[in-house]
């Protein structure tokens, strides 16, 4: 995630150090019209705070360990303007002496991290935390995903980052000359990573965090809750399991799969979800040709293509449980595959609520601090 | 006799270290690491003996010319120019083969390997089994990529050990960061040391503690309580910090003391980093 030296063009490093002034400027600006005297030590705890977790080995459901940014935990104590200023200070030291993320790449790092990381962490989490009491678990779930996402947003600017290298900085022959990789590999090898382990290792930190605070040190987060319910009040009307907490989620959920049959009116196949027979057939060589630039595909099934489609058969296959000719069964099916979808998802959801309950709420308040 | 029993009394596979270790070791590591570039900093070598100012500014320019090349040889021209400024400065090889180019090689070689097959452009080999093409597009791009990385981890590296970190971050003002901005760079290093040594004492505590191991969601807790605690003792030392610092006097201004005094092997230093960086921009312009 902090991108060295030597990936990026300086014009690129240029663009993103003139993108984060405006922020580090406003940022700046308002920590010290609110903090006034109090802005140094604060901001300077603060920083040494995030760059010593993102020294922690953190352990992961799998047996595996990673590290993490912790840009939820500090956007959530220090708001997004405070986490902003830490964030970038610890990245500097992290680039300047310890070698951690290049010095011109250090406003691409601070862009994707210290910047819209915080941004989007704090947005998430006042979305899904949105009036709960400070002790409720829905804060604690709502860390856990705002520090998901954060990650995995920082992961997906630095990856088309890289991503734009190739096409805009080459020689003469044509070989790249920063990171060599189009955004089409960019993008999911970036991700592959992010959206499992340092993903996750966000998502434990932040949970953790903010469900050790709501039982040792509440006041820490009620900064960025204003108009929080009343502990005991709002909280105990809340029925366990949170069925009010996810009202919103679900219903935006209902309303996408209502929405699900949209995908019959859309013709042809989506720009790179080819299927191996697709090759063999004119009318899918023509779509995959005006869909690509005008590039000839090529004239034989890909080997790697061929090889790899028969490792996974799907239980619903193309969204058509029935595999009829029949269009209306076909409608019918990909409504029920919608379904059956939203219903997973749905199950997951619970699941992680659940998980989320044991973790936050289920055990008794303690002073033990490790 | 004596060895052959431990021997064989050795576990047969070493064992793996709990996540509380390798955080201990981790933290450990990055105050050794710190403490080994404060002592090189004091050494009578050729970089030490420049302005902190000629330094930042500098390496900053080999840095943004080693970054801006588009020839391989001037990058590596940069490369061997770094390579005799730490030979000058009594920069073990050592040092900087552990800090800089192996972990630099195994992750940027690891990253940029693949680039040799998969860029596309005129075919120069084949792999016998695979029968994977390797282009001259993907060599040249995965040797720009490994020699500007090494170079300019080189250059920074250079920086940071032949230069107190005190000194660097007053050099910053040359390049306009607010003196405000430089005193907070300055307490976030002093307190990351206390940060540390706070985490490694929660953590050895932990560690004396426990018998066996813990399990996953115990470990997780546990981690997830370790930041918590070091999160409200942040608070709390900000604050303490706060009122130390209005008890001295603290009004909000900022004051450094600013001793530093250009001499001329400054000077001559300066031009020289200026005429390698210019040469090198004109070289590697094409």
């Amino acid at each position: 995630m902090h991108i060295p030296d030597g990936y990026l063009s300086p014009a690129t490093c240029a663009a993103l150090y003139v993108a984060s002034a405006p922020f580090w400027y406003t940022a700046f600006s308002k920590i010290k019209r609110l903090l006034s005297t109090r802005l140094v030590p604060l901001i300077s705890v603060f920083a040494a705070f995030s760059f010593v977790i993102m020294m922690f080995n953190l352990p992961l459901p799998g047996g595996t360990t990673g590290h993490a940014v912790g840009m939820a935990v500090t956007t959530i104590v220090l708001g997004p303007w405070g986490s902003i200023l830490a964030i970038s200070v610890a990245l500097l030291i992290q680039a300047l002496f310890f070698g951690d993320g290049g010095i011109t790449a250090f406003g691409a790092n601070c862009f994707n991290m210290a910047i819209v990381g915080s941004l989007v962490a704090y947005v998430v989490y006042r979305l899904i935390a949105g009036r709960a009491a400070i002790s409720s678990p829905r804060r604690a779930v709502a860390a856990a995903v705002a520090g998901y996402l954060a990650i995995n947003m920082a992961a997906l600017l630095a990856a088309i980052e890289f991503g734009i290298q190739p096409g805009l900085f080459h020689d003469a022959s044509g070989a790249p000359l920063y990171a060599p990789y189009p955004l089409g590999v960019a993008i999911p090898a970036m991700m592959l990573g992010h959206l499992t382990i340092a993903g996750l290792a966000e998502l434990v930190v932040s949970g953790g965090v903010v469900a050790y605070l709501q039982r040792s040190e509440p006041s820490l987060l009620k900064l960025t809750a204003p108009g929080a319910a009343e502990d005991g009040g709002a909280a105990a009307a809340m029925p366990r399991g949170g069925w009010r907490v996810a009202r919103p989620l679900l219903i935006l959920l209902a309303i996408m799969m209502i929405l699900s049959p949209l995908g019959l009116v859309a013709t042809g196949t989506a720009w790179g979800e080819w299927a191996p027979e697709d090759f063999a057939n004119t009318e899918a060589r023509q779509e995959i040709q005006a869909g690509s630039g005008n590039a000839a595909p090529p004239a034989v099934v890909p080997p790697g293509m061929e090889r790899l489609s028969d490792v996974w058969s799907a239980v619903i296959p193309d969204y058509d449980p029935f595999q009829s000719r029949d269009v209306n069964i076909q409608r019918i099916g990909y409504l029920i595959s919608a379904l059956v979808g939203g219903g997973l998802i749905l199950l997951a959801c619970l699941l992680i609520s659940w998980v989320a309950q044991l973790v936050g709420g289920g055990r008794k308040p303690t002073a033990d601090s490790g | 006799m004596a060895v052959a029993e431990a021997k064989s009394v050795a576990p047969a596979r070493r064992r793996r270290k709990s996540f509380v270790e390798r955080t201990i070791i981790g933290l450990a590591e990055a105050m050794e690491q710190s403490l080994y570039a404060e002592e090189l900093a004091q050494a009578d070598g050729m970089l030490q003996r420049i302005d902190p100012r000629v330094k930042v500014v500098g390496m900053l320019a080999l840095l943004a010319a080693a970054a801006l090349s588009r020839n391989i040889s001037v990058i590596l021209g940069l490369f061997a120019g770094a390579l005799l400024l730490a030979r000058m400065s009594q920069v073990p090889l050592r040092t900087l083969v552990s800090r800089v180019w192996a972990p630099a090689l195994l992750f940027t070689g690891m990253l940029a390997l693949p680039a040799i097959f998969i860029t596309p452009g005129q075919p120069m080999a084949r792999l016998p089994i695979l029968g994977w093409t390797i282009t001259a597009q993907g060599v040249s791009g995965a040797t720009y990529l490994i020699t500007r990385v090494e170079t300019a981890a080189t250059f920074s590296l250079l920086l940071i050990l032949c230069t107190p970190w005190a000194h660097v971050l007053k050099a910053l003002r040359v390049l306009q960061v607010p003196v405000v901005g430089v005193v907070i760079l300055g307490m976030t290093y002093r307190y990351i040391f206390l940060m540390l040594q706070i985490a490694r004492d929660m953590f050895e505590s932990r560690q004396s503690r426990m018998v066996g191991r813990l399990a996953g969601s115990d470990q997780r807790r546990l981690a997830g309580a370790s930041v918590g605690v070091l999160l409200s003792k942040s608070f709390q030392l900000s604050n303490d910090i706060y009122m130390a610092m209005q008890s001295r006097g603290f009004r909000g201004e900022v004051y450094t003391l600013d001793e530093f005094v250009m001499r001329r092997g400054d000077w001559l230093a300066l031009a020289g980093f200026t005429l390698v960086a210019g040469a090198a921009l004109w070289l590697g312009r094409l």
